[in-house]
């Protein structure tokens, strides 16, 4: 831990931020290794969204008022954050969103269909989650445009020459991968897979629902297309997510959704659309959540990346090696590059039963599928239980987690 | 450290979860229908031969916990001989159980284990999931998706 704490990481200083974590779970210590599918959120989160609600709150971007002024100052800004972290080279890059679930729908719908034609083809790889996936099978049927299955390898790792296959042929006007697995915690090689991709004319989009969370990502520096990420897997609130596209790829694209918001002028003949982003985002947007989400960017900003991955690493390494020497224990994935997230089954034991007994001892993993049905195949079962890590997470806790597994699996033998 | 468990995981319920009875395809049946539930991914596709009005035998696949195997092993056990009517209305009284702990329903006698899944309410369905695929058999469909609603 020593790397880490010259990097100024304090986790015990941290977990203060997250007043949840004290919790007790039927009298024992809350043990939250669930952050992967949702993280808990820290004091000046909920402060800026109860502040905005107590003292500066309007609707945005339509009210001469200064309620409405003020709030939309702080919503805008929200954009600037997200630019800044993802080091976007402008502002009006960044479309707000409800998840990245709607990122992938937006970039389906209005590059899909709007830019792609029927004929060309769109690349996923085997581990991708459903929300990188479902919308690209949907327009496929709707569109004509064909989805192609990007491999794995054993190790968990995209199989660099089953990608370059698929792209050989030019049909392909998209590659749509993640940047860090929910599943087996890979970190996929994004730089290389978007010089692969751009080579053969095809654009990228990565999801970074996970890798944003736990590492530094610079758009600019990886030259990707599109990127994602959901506000409540980094600390934010629920319900605001944010999809950045080069600029010239935004313009040429038509809306989403029509609305409120989006557009340029309204007649009963014709409207014209806002500009990008806006013409991306109709509706009354999330307001307080994109509040509440500039908050857990400055954040995780103060804490800064250098000691969030040092600490992601320190977390993984004793994980892997603690879950790795009890009998039984079956762990998923083994790629290189990897992050915490850790897929595991226990022999003779369900992944639900194991969820069971761990909750027991107020010990929090998730158990199932994890949105990613076609990868649980590949990888040869049907669930796998999962614990993944965030900034507070502690190893005494993954000691928890250990200690508690062999014990469960006396239980089930 | 589980002892509070056992409530859930009672002995019969361990035992029939590792090593079910009925756990296989029957080599001829008459109605066969698949319950799944898409939450988690268990599954289970149930096997039955009637005759004179009754349900000769009952197999199943289960892919899925100890609870939703153990509840589909305890249910073959339960409605052997008895008519579709009778098995809905058990049908109707074990769902009832399963989410109530409590059941005054003597046929339920043998399916009592499965009463402790009433506290943990995300298992309630892992319980329910094998009589919705019965349910469904009788019924003549080939799925019936379980919920716990
Ligand atoms: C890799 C990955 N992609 C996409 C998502 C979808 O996120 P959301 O449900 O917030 O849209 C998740 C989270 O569930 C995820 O882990």
């Amino acid at each position: 831990m020593n790397a880490i704490s010259q990097l100024g990481f304090d986790v015990t200083r941290i977990r203060r931020d997250f007043p949840i974590l004290s919790e007790k779970i039927r009298g024992k210590d809350l043990v939250f290794l669930d952050s992967g599918a949702s993280a808990q959120k820290p004091v000046v989160v909920m402060e800026a969204m109860l502040h905005a609600m107590q003292h500066q709150y309007a609707n945005v971007h339509r009210g001469l008022h200064w309620m409405s002024e003020r709030t939309t100052e702080a919503y805008e800004e929200t954009r600037d954050s997200i630019a800044r972290l993802l080091n976007a080279a402008d502002r009006s890059e960044i479309v707000f969103t409800h998840n990245s679930t709607e990122a992938f729908n937006l970039v389906a719908h209005s590059f899909g269909r709007g830019v792609l034609k029927p004929g060309q083809a769109v690349v996923v790889s085997e581990m991708e989650h459903h929300a990188n996936l479902v919308p690209w099978q949907m327009l496929r049927d709707a569109h004509g445009v064909e989805l192609r299955i990007a491999p794995i390898t054993d190790a968990g790792e995209l199989d660099m020459a089953g990608l370059e296959s698929l792209l050989g042929d030019g049909k392909v006007g998209l590659v749509s991968i993640t940047h860090m697995s929910n599943v087996l915690g890979t970190y996929t090689p994004a730089e290389r897979i978007v010089k692969l991709a751009h080579a053969y004319g095809a654009k990228v989009m990565l999801d970074g629902s996970q890798a944003v969370v736990h590492r530094a990502v610079d758009v600019q520096a990886l030259d990707v297309d599109f990127y994602t990420f959901t506000g409540h897997k980094l600390y934010g609130p629920t319900g605001i997510g944010a999809l950045y596209g080069k600029r010239e790829l935004l313009d040429s694209m038509p809306p989403f959704m029509g609305g409120g918001d989006m557009i340029g002028s309204v007649t009963y003949q014709k409207s014209t659309w806002a500009e990008t982003p806006h013409k991306f985002e109709a509706g009354t947007p999330a307001i307080l959540e994109g509040i509440g989400l500039n908050a857990a960017i400055k954040y995780v900003e103060a804490i800064g990346y250098p000691a969030i991955a040092a600490h992601e690493t320190a977390l993984t390494e004793h994980a892997l090696a603690r879950l790795s020497s009890i009998d039984g224990v079956n762990l998923f994935g083994r790629a290189q590059d990897r992050g915490g997230v850790i897929s595991f089954t226990l022999d003779g034991a369900h992944a639900h039963d194991v969820a069971t007994l761990l909750d027991r001892q107020g010990i929090a993993v998730r158990a199932g599928h994890h949105c990613a049905e076609p990868l649980m195949h590949r990888l040869g079962v049907q669930s796998t239980a999962r614990a993944s890590f965030g900034v507070y997470t502690t190893l005494e806790e993954i000691d928890a987690l250990a200690d508690t597994l062999v014990r469960v699996r006396e239980f089930f033998q | 450290m589980f002892e509070d468990l056992r409530d859930l995981y009672q002995e019969v319920i361990l035992d029939r979860g590792r090593k079910p009875h009925h756990g296989r395809r029957l080599e001829t049946f008459d109605a066969q229908a698949k319950g799944d539930n898409p939450m988690c991914g268990d599954r289970v596709t149930v096997f039955l031969r009637r005759d004179d009005g009754r349900v000769q035998e009952l197999g199943f696949e289960a892919r899925g916990c100890a609870i939703s195997v153990a509840s589909a092993d305890l249910m073959a056990d339960a409605v052997i001989g008895h008519t579709p009517d009778e098995i809905r209305a058990m049908a109707e009284s074990f769902v009832d159980m399963a989410r109530t702990g409590v059941s005054d329903d003597a046929a339920l006698e043998t399916l009592r284990p499965l009463a402790g899944v009433h506290d943990y309410p995300s298992r309630v369905k892992c319980a329910t999931l094998p009589w919705a695929a019965l349910q469904a058999a009788l019924d003549g469909a080939a799925e019936g998706v379980a919920t716990s609603e």
